[in-house]
């Protein structure tokens, strides 16, 4: 079912040029390779489908119906679920969510295309090493600054809130959204910005006339990467938020494992179902952007 | 700084290079204030976030230090404790050596594969690419992880399937022979994120090459051996460092699956998990931070290794022939 659409839209567009000797084999190699994709698409997806069906079953349905999809639909688990923790409710952990990840995304949009214009378009003294430590910190495991970032944040009181996670956005540390950055605004051709500089504009009217939003392309790309990182980021949230009031939603679905019982298990994968709502929108609306964009901004150099 | 230009002979090449004409000395001066102008919040992020924690977890490393009293110098300590007197880091060290050695290939070997076959016909790659894409970018929450412990569990959906075919079932999650294989099998689930790099690297070999091949006699195995793989190895290169990487900092679903312990017998007990533990969980700061340069020199051996490697297998269009 899934793979039919597109197979008749993609028919008349492909006229399949090659010799008419080698058809006939072709055309049996890739009914095999169209057999053994869906196959491993059924495997692949298996782990999903399995997550989405049993939120929607009851309990007994749970224990009993080995099926994916279940008999009756109840969305009963949702309710549930959405009011499952005492004393919160999941509202809460979605606004959190929702507060972080906008943050990170602001912040990273903002400083890494600041830093990223200094280095791709601008003549400084150092500047070749401070590029290179900028690639260098592009490489350090974020765990190994854990321990003394959380001591600095401890400091200036900021545990519990959402601060440690947003605030080191809007200073460039995300070296990656950077690099991506200077890479893509290299691509700008240069006589534009000697255009504007013969019209009079200085560095700062040419990054914001000229240089940003020409780099728009890769700005989309470092909200949506940002997001979805910080969406489904778990390490740093559970170091730096311990009131559950301030639980974002990965550290708020742990609490399901906690209590676990099988009568909680349909609406602990109520609420994570829902949880990779936001996700999987962007990847709907991005997805072109997602799978081709980022992944080989790396290989083409 | 203004007399450099005076005195040329005494100055490098690039340094003179800077503000010889008098009518581009301000405008140069001007672009070298702007540029350290734009890179302000980069500059506190790179000394106030990373440097100075750097060389302040470094200090830490040598101290006993619980957040609540000031830190006590303690000398090498840390580091012998870690080496010599703590069998939990050991087993965490296995444990990430075992996770990061079968899980990257595996996912690697997967994703060539698919992206071979993938590429050969065009027939709704678009959906089929973008289909196996959905596991890289759902598999690193908690939710999906969450998933897998159900799956893998006593009564979980995995079992169920093992009984159709007469295998019989047993607890994956809490057994320590498996625990770790249900890890493994999550990573190499996510098999996307290379899957569509390799398919953007096979797109990129000249048809003429299997042309060529072809007439001179080379059956599909020959081709693969002496065209693909090493037109390919660039972009296996790329996704190696990659993964390699990002397979020694596995964390979310060790601690979900695990219960945030490790267990059992600490077989799920990754490297990053156990510094957690050590950190936060008892907050020993000392020793996590002893750990957190442990960790930071074997990854940047491991590092260097694979890219040494590199010169070895990967090859290069425009290097020429040798």
């Amino acid at each position: 079912m899934t793979t039919a659409p597109s197979t008749l839209a993609s028919a008349p567009l492909a006229p399949q040029a090659p010799s008419p000797a080698g058809r006939p084999a072709r055309t049996a190699g890739s009914l095999v390779a169209h057999v053994v994709l869906v196959a491993l698409l059924v495997v692949a997806l298996y782990p999903i489908a399995y997550l989405l069906g049993t939120s929607f079953k009851s309990p007994q349905e749970i224990a009993n119906n080995l099926n994916v999809l279940p008999e009756s639909f109840t969305p009963k688990n949702y309710a549930d679920g959405w009011s499952g923790i005492p004393g919160v409710s999941f509202a809460r952990f979605f606004t959190n969510s929702v507060v972080v990840s906008v943050g990170v995304v602001v912040g990273n949009v903002v400083s890494c295309s600041l830093a990223a214009y200094a280095f791709a378009r601008l003549r400084f003294p150092l500047r070749g090493l401070w590029f290179a430590l900028m690639i260098g910190t592009l490489l350090l495991p974020h765990h190994v600054l854990v321990v003394p970032q959380y001591v600095l944040f401890n400091s200036l009181g900021w545990v519990n809130t959402p601060l440690p996670l947003i605030v080191p956005k809007f200073l460039a540390t995300d070296a990656f959204f950077v690099f991506l950055m200077v890479q893509f605004m290299r691509g700008i051709p240069r006589t534009l910005d000697e255009a504007a500089a013969i019209d009079g504009c200085g560095p700062f009217a040419t990054f914001f006339r000229i240089v940003l939003p020409l780099t728009k392309p890769a700005l989309v790309t470092t909200t949506v990467f940002s997001f979805i990182q910080t969406w489904n980021d778990f390490f740093s949230q559970l170091v730096y938020l311990n009131d559950i009031t301030k639980y974002t939603l990965p550290i708020g679905l742990r609490l399901f494992l906690d209590s676990s019982g099988q009568n909680s298990v349909g609406p602990m994968f109520a609420m994570s179902a829902l949880s990779l709502v936001p996700v999987f929108l962007f990847f709907l609306v991005f997805q072109r952007l997602i799978v081709e964009g980022i992944n080989t901004s790396g290989i083409k150099g | 700084m203004a007399d450099t230009a005076s005195r040329p002979p005494r100055v490098s090449a690039r340094r003179a290079a800077r503000p010889p004409a008098p009518g581009g000395s301000p405008r140069r001066r001007r672009e070298a204030v702007a540029g350290y102008t734009f890179l302000i919040p980069w500059f506190i992020g790179l000394f106030g976030i990373t440097l100075f924690p750097m060389l302040y977890s470094l200090y830490l490393s040598f101290t006993d230090y619980d957040l609540l009293q000031s830190p006590q110098w303690i000398g090498l300590e840390n580091y012998v404790r870690m080496l010599t007197d703590d069998p939990q880091y050991w087993n965490s060290v296995k444990a990430t050596l075992v996770f990061a050695l079968v899980s990257v290939p595996l996912k690697l070997a997967v994703a060539l594969g698919v992206a071979l076959l993938l590429y050969r016909d065009r027939r709704g790659v678009g959906l089929y690419r973008a289909l196996f894409y959905v596991p890289s970018l759902l598999g690193g929450s908690v939710a999906v992880a969450i998933v897998w412990q159900t799956l893998f569990g006593g009564q979980g959906a995995i079992n169920e399937i093992l009984g159709i075919f007469g295998i019989g079932g047993r607890s994956w999650i809490t057994n320590p022979s498996t625990a770790l294989g249900t890890l493994v099998l999550l990573a190499a689930w996510q098999f996307g994120a290379p899957m569509v790099i390799f398919l953007a690297g096979l797109k990129q070999i000249p048809a003429e090459m299997f042309e060529a091949g072809s007439l001179d006699g080379a059956g599909r195995f020959t081709q693969f051996w002496h065209i693909t793989l090493p037109m390919l190895s660039p972009v296996l290169f790329f996704n190696l460092v990659l993964e390699t990487i990002a397979g020694f900092q596995g964390f979310t679903a060790a601690f979900v699956i695990s219960g945030g312990t490790g267990g059992p017998a600490d077989s799920t007990l990754l490297y990053t998990l156990y510094l957690y533990l050590r950190g936060f969980g008892d907050f020993q700061m000392g020793y996590a931070s002893a750990m957190a340069w442990g960790f930071l020199l074997v990854l940047g051996v491991i590092t260097a290794i694979v890219f040494r490697s590199g010169s070895l297998w990967v090859h290069y269009a425009d290097e020429g022939e040798h």
